[in-house]
C-alpha cells in the first residue's frame, strides 16, 4: 500500500477508527444484555468479529493479523467451546444433569441465569474467533509475508 | 447417587471437550495421548451402559434437566448400547494403529488436527447413536460428517484425497439436507422432535401427506448416507484415498451408523407396520439391496487396487444388511444387526492389514503383493483370516452373520434371497481368493524386489490382531453377539415406548 493509496482511503480510515469502539461496545451490549433482550452469543460474536473484518478490509489484513494473531484465534476458538462444555461439567459436579443450570447458584432462577450467561459467553468467543479466521482464510494471503514487511519499512 | 448415572452425558462430552484441548495443546504426541485416554474412557462408559441395559432396561438421560418431549434426551436401549461399544472399540484400535500409520501419510504439523478431527468424528458418531431426539441426530450427523470430510482430505495423494473428500461432501450434504427436510416435515406434522414422542403422535397422523413426504425424504437421505447401491458413488474414492487409519475407522462405523438411524426411524419412530406394510419400504429396498450385493461383488472381483476392492466389498456387505433389514421380521432385523457388528470388526481389521501392507510396500496394487505371506507373515495371515470371515467360512464371524441372514430369509419364505446370498458369497470367494493367491503363490514382482519389505511395526500389528481375535471369537462363540442382537431386534420390533 503506497502513500497515495493510503491518502485516498483517509476518510474511510478515520471513520473506521471512530466506529470501532462503538461497534465493540454494541457487541458487548448484545452479548451481556442478551439474557434480558434480543441478542446472544452468536450475534454478539459476529458483531465483535465484524470490527476486525472491517479493520482488515480498510487497513489491510496483514495489520489485523498483527493485532489478532492466528494463534490467539486458535486458542480462543477452543476456549469458547471448553467454556460451554465446562459449564455442563460443572453442573454435573454440583449434582445436576449435564447442562442443568439450576444447580449453579443458590436458587434455580439465578442458576439458570448464570448458566445461560457463561454458556453464551463461550458461544460468543468461539463465533468471533471462527468469523475472524474465516476472514483470514478467504482474504488473500499471497502477499501475507510482504505486508508486515512494508509496515516495518514505513516505520 | 450411583456413580454411573452420568455416563450417557460423559460419553459424548469427553471426546467433545478433548477435541479443542488437542487444538490448544498442538503437540503431535500429546494430542494422540489425549485421544487414546479419552477413547479408553469412552470404551469403559459404553461397556458399562451396555451392561446396564443388557437385561432389557432402557436408560433415559435428560439433558439440562428438561424432561423428555420438551428437552433433548439420550435414549439408550440394547441396540444403540451395543453399537456404541462397537464404535468405541473400533475407534480405539484404529487410534492405536494411526500412531504409526500416519507418519507415512500426513505432515507432522497436521497431526494435532488429525486427532482433533478424529475426536469430533467419534463424538458425532456416538451422538447419533445415543440420542433420542430426531433433530439431534441431524446435528451429530453433521458433526461426524464434517470431521470425516476433513480426515479424508488429509490423505497422502493430496489431489485425489481432496477430490474424494469433496465428492463425499457433496453427496453427504445432499443426504443430510434430505434428512433435515424430512425431520422438518415430521415436526410440522406432529410438533415434536423426540423420537418416542414422534412415534406416539405419528400413529394419529399416519395418513397425512406431510408425514409421507417426510418419510420419503428421510428414506432418500439415509440411503445416500449409508451408500446403498444406486447412490454409493462417494464411497470407493473416499475409502481409497483417505489415510489408512481413517479408512479403517470409516469402514467400521460411518455407514453402520446410518443404518442404525435407518432402523431407529423406520422401526421405532414410524413403526414397522407403517414403513413396511403401508409404505412398502421393503419392496423398494430389497431389489436395491440384492442388485447392490450382486453388482458390487462383481465389480470388486475386477479391482486391481486392494483398498478399492475392499471398498466395493463394503458396499456389497451393506447390501446384505439392507436385505436382512427389509424383511421387516424380528429374525431379519437381528440378522442385520449381527452383520453390522461382525462386519464392522472384520472390515476394520482388513483395512488395517491393508494399511500395514501399504506402509511397508508403498503400494496398494494387488499385483505388487506377491509372496507377501513369506515377507509379512503376521499381516498377511491376519488379512487371510479376515478375508475368510468376509466370505463366511465356518468358525469366523462372517459365517455367523450369513447363517442368520440365510435363516431369516428362509423363515420369511424368501428362498430366492437365500440362494442369491449364497451365490454372491461365491463371488466373495473369487475376490478374496484372488488376493490370497497373490499372497501365497506368486513370486515377488520385479519392481518390488528392491524394496525393503519386512513385517509391519508391532504397534500396527497389535490392533490388527486384537480385531482379528475379536472377530474369530465371535465366530466361534456367536452367542454373545447373537443374543444381544436378538434382544435389540425384539426391543425394536416390540414398539419399545
Amino acid at each position: 500500500m503506497n502513500k497515495q493509496l493510503e491518502q485516498r482511503h483517509r476518510v474511510v480510515q478515520v471513520i473506521t477508527k471512530f466506529l470501532t469502539p462503538m461497534i465493540l461496545l454494541f457487541a458487548f451490549y448484545v452479548q451481556f444484555h442478551g439474557d434480558f433482550g434480543p441478542g446472544g452469543g452468536f450475534q454478539a460474536g459476529v458483531i465483535f468479529a465484524s470490527v476486525f473484518i472491517l479493520h482488515g478490509l480498510i487497513f489491510g489484513e496483514g495489520r489485523t493479523r498483527l493485532v489478532v494473531t492466528p494463534n490467539i484465534l486458535r486458542i480462543s476458538m477452543s476456549l469458547g467451546l471448553l467454556l460451554y462444555a465446562g459449564t455442563g461439567v460443572v453442573s454435573l459436579l454440583l449434582g445436576g444433569n449435564f447442562l442443568d443450570y439450576s444447580v449453579l447458584a443458590s436458587d434455580a432462577v439465578s442458576g439458570q441465569h448464570w448458566g445461560i450467561f457463561v454458556v453464551e459467553l463461550g458461544v460468543g468467543i468461539t463465533v468471533a474467533a471462527v468469523m475472524i479466521s474465516l476472514f483470514y482464510c478467504f482474504s488473500s494471503n499471497r502477499f501475507l509475508d510482504r505486508i508486515p514487511f512494508k509496515i516495518q519499512e514505513e516505520e | 447417587m450411583p456413580y454411573n448415572i452420568h455416563f450417557p452425558a460423559l460419553l459424548i462430552v469427553l471426546p467433545l471437550m478433548a477435541a479443542p484441548l488437542c487444538v490448544i495443546v498442538r503437540h503431535s504426541f500429546f494430542s494422540w495421548l489425549i485421544a487414546v485416554v479419552v477413547n479408553i474412557c469412552v470404551v469403559l462408559f459404553s461397556v458399562s451402559l451396555l451392561l446396564q441395559v443388557i437385561d432389557g432396561d432402557v436408560i433415559r438421560y435428560t439433558l439440562g434437566g428438561w424432561a423428555a418431549p420438551t428437552g433433548i434426551e439420550y435414549y439408550i436401549d440394547t441396540l444403540n448400547a451395543v453399537l456404541m461399544v462397537v464404535i468405541s472399540i473400533i475407534s480405539f484400535f484404529s487410534l492405536i494403529y494411526s500412531k504409526a500409520s500416519i507418519q507415512a501419510e500426513i505432515a507432522p504439523q497436521r497431526y494435532y488436527l488429525f486427532y482433533t478431527g478424529w475426536l469430533l468424528c467419534l463424538t458425532g458418531l456416538l451422538g447419533i447413536v445415543i440420542t433420542g431426539d430426531a433433530f439431534n441426530v441431524f446435528v451429530f450427523l453433521e458433526i461426524s460428517s464434517l470431521s470425516m470430510y476433513m480426515l479424508i482430505a488429509l490423505g497422502k495423494e493430496r489431489k485425489q484425497a481432496l477430490l474424494a473428500a469433496f465428492r463425499y461432501l457433496i453427496m453427504g450434504s445432499v443426504g443430510a439436507s434430505f434428512i433435515l427436510l424430512g425431520i422438518g416435515f415430521l415436526y410440522a406434522a406432529t410438533g415434536t422432535l423426540n423420537m418416542s414422542d414422534l412415534a406416539l403422535h405419528l400413529v394419529d397422523a399416519d395418513q397425512s401427506r406431510t408425514v409421507i413426504v417426510g418419510f420419503s425424504f428421510i428414506t432418500v437421505g439415509l440411503l445416500i448416507k449409508s451408500a446403498i447401491f444406486p447412490v454409493y458413488s462417494w464411497l470407493p474414492n473416499a475409502y481409497q484415498y483417505a489415510p489408512s487409519a481413517v479408512t479403517a475407522f470409516l469402514a467400521g462405523t460411518a455407514t453402520k451408523v446410518s443404518l442404525y438411524v435407518f432402523l431407529r426411524f423406520f422401526f421405532h419412530v414410524f413403526g414397522s407396520e407403517y414403513s413396511f406394510a403401508e409404505m412398502l419400504l421393503g419392496k423398494i429396498l430389497m431389489p436395491l439391496a440384492i442388485v447392490g450385493f450382486f453388482a458390487m461383488s462383481i465389480v470388486a472381483i475386477f479391482q486391481t487396487d486392494i483398498r478399492r476392492l475392499l471398498a466395493y466389498s463394503s458396499i456389497a456387505q451393506i447390501g446384505y444388511m439392507f436385505a436382512a433389514v427389509s424383511m421387516a421380521t424380528e429374525a431379519g432385523v437381528a440378522a442385520g444387526v449381527i452383520h453390522i457388528i461382525n462386519h464392522a470388526f472384520i472390515k476394520t481389521a482388513l483395512f488395517i492389514a491393508v494399511g500395514c501392507i501399504a506402509y511397508r510396500l508403498g503400494s496398494s496394487r494387488i499385483a505388487d503383493m506377491g509372496n507377501l505371506i513369506a515377507l509379512m507373515p503376521w499381516t498377511a495371515s491376519a488379512f487371510i483370516i479376515g478375508g475368510l470371515s468376509l466370505i463366511g467360512v465356518p468358525l469366523t464371524a462372517g459365517f455367523v452373520s450369513k447363517w442368520y441372514l440365510v435363516t431369516a430369509a428362509i423363515d420369511s419364505g424368501w428362498w430366492s434371497i437365500a440362494i442369491m446370498v449364497l451365490l454372491s458369497s461365491l463371488m466373495a470367494i473369487m475376490y478374496i481368493g484372488k488376493i490370497i493367491e497373490v499372497f501365497c503363490f506368486r513370486k515377488t514382482t520385479e519392481n518390488m524386489k528392491g524394496a525393503d519389505v519386512k513385517e509391519a511395526p508391532l504397534f500396527m500389528l497389535i490392533p490388527l490382531w486384537a480385531l482379528i481375535i475379536i472377530s474369530v471369537y465371535t465366530g466361534i462363540n456367536g452367542s454373545i453377539v447373537v443374543g444381544t442382537a436378538e434382544l435389540a431386534a425384539s426391543q425394536l420390533m416390540g414398539g419399545m415406548l
